[in-house]
């Protein structure tokens, strides 16, 4: 469907998620309505809007912790029941248990597995090297920068091996220049990971640098869904597609 | 080590007093009320407020140290900590369960919500009719009244805790596949700890309250039941020496959940902050080139913390 896997070799599929006609929102309140969308196996799908649009609300829905006001909510054709181990979600900030340290916040996803202690150890160590946090594995999430406390939710997410990773502007605390680095270790760290990614922001160019598509929201609506050209290249940034639908996703926006 | 002295002597340039003098202050204050008590019962000050009758320090202490050469002292000593610590731990299971259930599910709190809201106001120790009613023992009435007193503060604190707790770490917890034990044991309790243990701190204390009127009341045996019966037969200095016997026990099981508390929610941001937790100030720039071994030893859980 989209350019996407040329990037990783995935070693385990990633899932397929799709809404059909879905209203959603908290009881009583729906925010989005008549929602279609289809998410590829292993893609990187953005999805871009004004703060309030219902960005969170498709996420969490996703997730499976908020049901569907009307319409269908499935993963590989099941219909979604309630959150899994299979998509992980990674917050804006402060998602880390506070009295845990690091690594035991990433040994948390292993335990529920039921992974034995020491094996538990040696993943979470890994991914926290992968995330360039050794030197802090044993520190308290509040000792640590904003960045770091970041890295350490992706290695947290990460570690349970979901088959797809739904991210909630993750980057959208932290400050320009920590935030392109995280990008690109996002873009790195999900490297044979396979996993499918529904990753949530307000930052229009963010949007475009990540996503192999990227999906507008606005008024209530799925406005709609872009191929974005050249995706995770730093160089495409003045490339004529791209920069001519930075220009329409901009429009569409209404900014 | 010998690195951080400097810069740990400029931190702490604002005027603190040294810990020995600070300690050589309170004790002057204690010393100070004790001989203003000796002086206005020693001579037997009668000005509005009548100290004729009032027993001397030097009675008290006298009394104190027969006391506590006797079996009787130890005997009532036990007891009361039995009764109090048997009440006050079921109190503590209870509360934080109650407290968590009423939290967390909506069928409970309109089951027991009712009841719990038309029992609480009422004074434990009125429940003392109660407690002679329903159990066939004082030992047990004396218990539940203690149980019962600090019940109230935990659930209430432990309910707000509960109610209190940011929503992304249970929703962490659920997508990373975590079921309600889950939740319940890695986010729930450990995330209201803090507020738990204020919970704990204001039982603790009426429950000292609840145990002594109760030992009084019915009781056989206890620092109560000792208090009411010196009073009774006009030894005012067993009553003395009875109320600092609760005052000290009271102090001492207190600081005890406090210590407790500190030591488990170490991982707040604050903690580092307990005056305690401080090392003490090298007074003279002379001391400063020989810090003391200990000054180290008590740094070193610290800096693995930092």
């Amino acid at each position: 469907m989209t350019s996407s896997s040329d990037l990783r070799s995935p070693s385990r599929t990633g899932a397929g998620l799709a809404l059909r006609d879905a209203t959603l929102g908290r009881p009583g309140a729906p925010v989005l309505e008549g929602v279609d969308l289809d998410v590829a196996p292993g893609e990187i799908l953005t999805l871009v809007g004004p703060s309030g649009c219902g960005k969170s609300t498709l996420l969490r829905t996703l997730a499976g912790l908020l049901a569907p006001l009307a319409g269908d909510v499935s993963q590989d054709r099941h219909p979604l029941t309630g959150p899994a181990a299979d998509r992980a979600l990674i917050f804006q900030e402060d998602a880390l248990l506070p009295w845990r340290t690091l690594r035991a916040n990433v040994e948390l996803p292993l335990a529920i597995k039921g992974l034995p202690r020491a094996e538990r150890r040696r993943q979470a160590e890994d991914w926290l090297e992968r995330v360039g946090l050794t030197e802090q594995s044993r520190q308290l999430p509040h000792r640590v920068s904003g960045g770091q406390r970041q890295r350490a939710q992706l290695a947290r997410a990460l570690a349970g091996a979901p088959r797809a990773v739904l991210m909630d502007e993750p980057f959208g605390a932290l400050d320009a220049q920590t935030r392109a680095g995280m990008q690109d270790l996002l873009v790195e760290v999900l490297r044979g990971t396979g996993a499918t990614v529904v990753f949530v922001t307000h930052d229009v160019d963010e949007a475009l640098f990540l996503g192999d598509r990227v999906a507008l929201l606005g008024n209530g609506r799925l406005t709609a869904v872009r191929d974005v050209p050249r995706p995770r290249d730093r160089t495409a940034h003045d490339d004529p597609a791209r920069v001519a639908l930075r220009r329409d996703v901009l429009t569409s926006l209404g900014t | 080590m010998t690195r951080r002295t400097p810069q740990r002597e400029s931190r702490f340039t604002p005027r603190r007093p040294r810990r020995a003098s600070r300690f050589a202050l309170r004790l002057a204050s204690l010393a100070a009320a004790l001989g203003a008590w000796q002086l206005l019962a020693g001579l037997k000050v009668d000005l509005w407020l009548r100290f004729s009758q009032f027993p001397t320090v030097t009675d008290v202490a006298r009394t104190f140290a027969d006391r506590l050469a006797g079996p009787d002292y130890w005997t009532d000593l036990t007891d009361s900590l039995t009764r109090i610590l048997t009440g006050f731990l079921l109190a503590a299971v209870l509360g934080v369960a109650t407290g968590v259930l009423v939290a967390r599910s909506r069928l409970a709190e309109d089951l027991l919500g009712p009841v719990l809201e038309v029992i609480r106001p009422i004074p434990a120790i009125a429940l003392v009719p109660v407690a002679i009613l329903l159990f066939p023992s004082n030992e047990q009435g004396i218990v539940f009244i203690t149980c019962t007193a600090a019940f109230f503060p935990v659930l209430v604190s432990t309910r707000h805790a509960v109610r209190a707790l940011t929503p992304v770490w249970e929703e962490a917890v659920l997508t990373m596949g975590g079921g309600r034990w889950r939740v319940l044991g890695s986010v729930v309790l450990p995330g209201a700890l803090p507020g738990i243990f204020g919970g704990l701190s204001v039982g603790i204390g009426v429950s000292w309250i609840c145990v002594i009127s109760a030992e009084m009341i019915s009781g056989q045996y206890g620092v109560g039941y000792r208090t009411w019966q010196d009073y009774t037969v006009v030894n005012y200095a067993g009553v003395f020496v009875g109320m600092i016997t609760i005052g000290v026990l009271g102090w001492v099981t207190s600081t005890a959940v406090e210590l407790l508390g500190r030591r488990l929610t170490r991982w707040l941001p604050r903690t580092s902050y307990i005056p305690g937790a401080r090392t003490p100030r090298p007074a003279r720039t002379a001391a400063a080139s020989a810090p003391v071994s200990p000054t180290a030893k008590e740094e070193a859980p610290h800096d693995q913390l930092v």
